[in-house]
């Protein structure tokens, strides 16, 4: 369960990207966060991925306070977590295997379970028979299976979709959201962050709005409520 | 640490050297000239060392005894003089040894001229010790304890070549190490630059490796292999080149300046190689692995 309590975050230069923001998500949930550019959604994926601190406010992510967690302990929370990029963020120098492998190698698996885990996930996003291409080889809608993969191949509890589909057009888009709904559906809270209406309409999950750094709507199987 | 961690880290610390081919090549190029240097003046330094070891073997304290004192008297002082440390080494010249080589260096082949003496040796107050000592630095304050022992008439000593010596050492020892620092900061600033320059070039990685859950350990350790590689690299090389270069300017030297072998004596490559081969090494693991581990830290903010 993610739980949020009055978080605000100012950056040094002055700006408000947080204000009081209390919220919570429950375990398996499927939630949208859609609102216009600045309105403080990647920031609230940040800090749910540690990344940044809050100025202000409590974070607690399955029982764990993230403003109370000592520096050392950072890395075994982020394993609970997977994270997805609009820009996919693969190594280019690697191919889709060695890519997903790359997940499980930094952590410390062994080669035996890499061996065992990562074809069974490249089988599970349709990827397995391209293995030994190079992300550029493949489409925007492949390179994020494989991003997918990479962040699903840890078993995470929670995976956070920063617009996983803002550089896809609409079937490949489609095609993400109905991967994300599948892995949902197995028990993974997934929390993405979009401004694609046409999939928010779609899905019909709860969708939080954002604006100015505050949450102005939630509504359990909403729509897209705001003009862009 | 698993294996497959091992190797991963290694082969990643390799890919790091082989995509920036230049930079590295620059960091094993100034660590292997930083070392060549430290290799040359080590190898300056011991022959030093060698032939101020030498003479030093041949600079004595002289401790010359009150007349008539006894001989079991002098035995004790003798004793006194072997329990400490500080000496390496003594040797008693008893009044008719004394005698005989005076005889041998004023009278030379007319040894009759000195038998008038014969019965009244003229250096039968001259039993002495000669005191050999392990470092002449401790010349001074021996000299002072052997003035006050009880029965010492005259202590004989060489100031001249005891300082001289010393500063010596003293001076080629403060030379090397100032061309050693200043070699070894250009090392240490063209290794940090290698590190910086592929920790920019990895930056996404690094990112996305914070963000997955890797170790700050996870992901410095390519780059720690990285410097250790360039370090240890930058080692061997001139290593290679010294023995080499060192055993061939020694049988220059002996063959076509053959008088200078009475004068100096070269240490052989064998004696002197291992020191420097662990020296050398351990320099270059040690500059690769901190210079790597340091600079990589400011590379960990996420």
């Amino acid at each position: 369960m993610i739980e949020l309590w009055n978080v605000s975050k100012t950056y040094e230069a002055g700006n408000k990207a947080l204000r009081n923001v209390s919220m919570n998500v429950e375990d398996g949930e499927f939630v949208f966060i859609i609102g216009r550019s600045g309105s403080g959604k990647s920031t609230l994926l940040k800090m749910l991925l540690k990344e940044i601190e809050p100025t202000s406010g409590k974070i607690i992510v399955n029982d764990m306070n993230l403003g109370k967690m000592p520096r050392k302990f950072i890395p075994k929370y982020r394993r609970k977590l997977g994270m997805v990029f609009q820009d996919f963020r693969l190594l280019k120098d690697r191919n889709v295997y060695e890519n997903v492998a790359f997940a499980q190698r930094v952590i410390g698996a062994s080669t035996k379970s890499i061996k065992e885990s990562v074809p069974a996930i490249l089988t599970m996003v349709g990827l397995s028979s391209k293995y030994k291409f190079l992300p550029q080889q493949l489409s925007g809608g492949e390179q994020q299976r494989v991003a997918i993969a990479r962040a699903l191949i840890n078993r995470p509890e929670i995976l956070l979709a920063d617009e996983p589909t803002g550089n896809l057009d609409g079937h490949n888009s489609m095609e993400i959201m109905k991967l994300l709904n599948e892995i949902n559906k197995q028990g993974t809270t997934v929390i993405v962050v979009t401004h694609s209406q046409e999939i928010v309409d779609r899905m019909k999950k709860r969708v939080i709005v954002m604006d100015r750094g505050a949450i102005i709507s939630d509504e359990k199987k909403g729509g897209y409520t705001y003009e862009n | 640490m698993r294996i497959s961690t091992f190797w991963y880290c290694l082969k990643q610390g390799v890919n790091n050297i082989c995509r920036n081919i230049l930079f590295s090549l620059a960091s094993i190029a100034t660590v292997s000239a930083c070392i060549f240097l430290f290799c040359l003046f080590f190898s300056i330094m011991i022959n030093v060392q060698h032939v101020i070891k030498n003479t030093e073997g041949t600079v004595g304290v002289t401790v010359f005894f009150e007349a008539g004192l006894d001989k079991n008297k002098i035995t004790e002082i003798g004793n006194q003089i072997k329990a400490r440390e500080e000496v390496k080494e003594t040797k008693f010249i008893s009044a008719e040894e004394a005698w005989n080589e005076a005889k041998k260096e004023y009278f030379g082949d007319m040894q009759d001229l000195a038998e008038g003496f014969e019965q009244d040796n003229p250096l039968a107050n001259s039993s002495s010790y000669t005191v050999f000592l392990k470092d002449l630095v401790n010349q001074d304050k021996v000299v002072d304890w052997l003035k006050g022992i009880e029965g010492v008439r005259k202590v004989n000593y060489s100031r001249t070549a005891a300082e001289g010596m010393n500063s010596l050492n003293k001076v080629v020892g403060v030379l090397s190490m100032l061309i050693i620092g200043i070699l070894l900061s250009v090392a240490i600033f063209l290794i940090s630059n290698t590190i910086s320059v592929a920790a920019a070039f990895r930056k996404n990685e690094n990112h996305i490796m914070k963000l997955i859950g890797a170790t700050d350990y996870m992901i410095r350790a390519p780059f720690v292999v990285e410097g250790i590689i360039i370090g240890l690299v930058g080692a061997s090389i001139p290593l290679i080149a010294i023995y080499f270069l060192y055993r061939s300017t020694v049988e220059y030297v002996v063959t076509k300046f053959s008088i200078l072998t009475g004068l100096f004596q070269f240490l052989p490559v064998e004696a002197i190689f291992p020191y420097m081969a662990a020296t050398a090494l351990s320099l270059g693991l040690g500059i690769g692995f901190f210079v790597s581990f340091f600079t990589i830290r400011k590379h960990l903010k996420v």
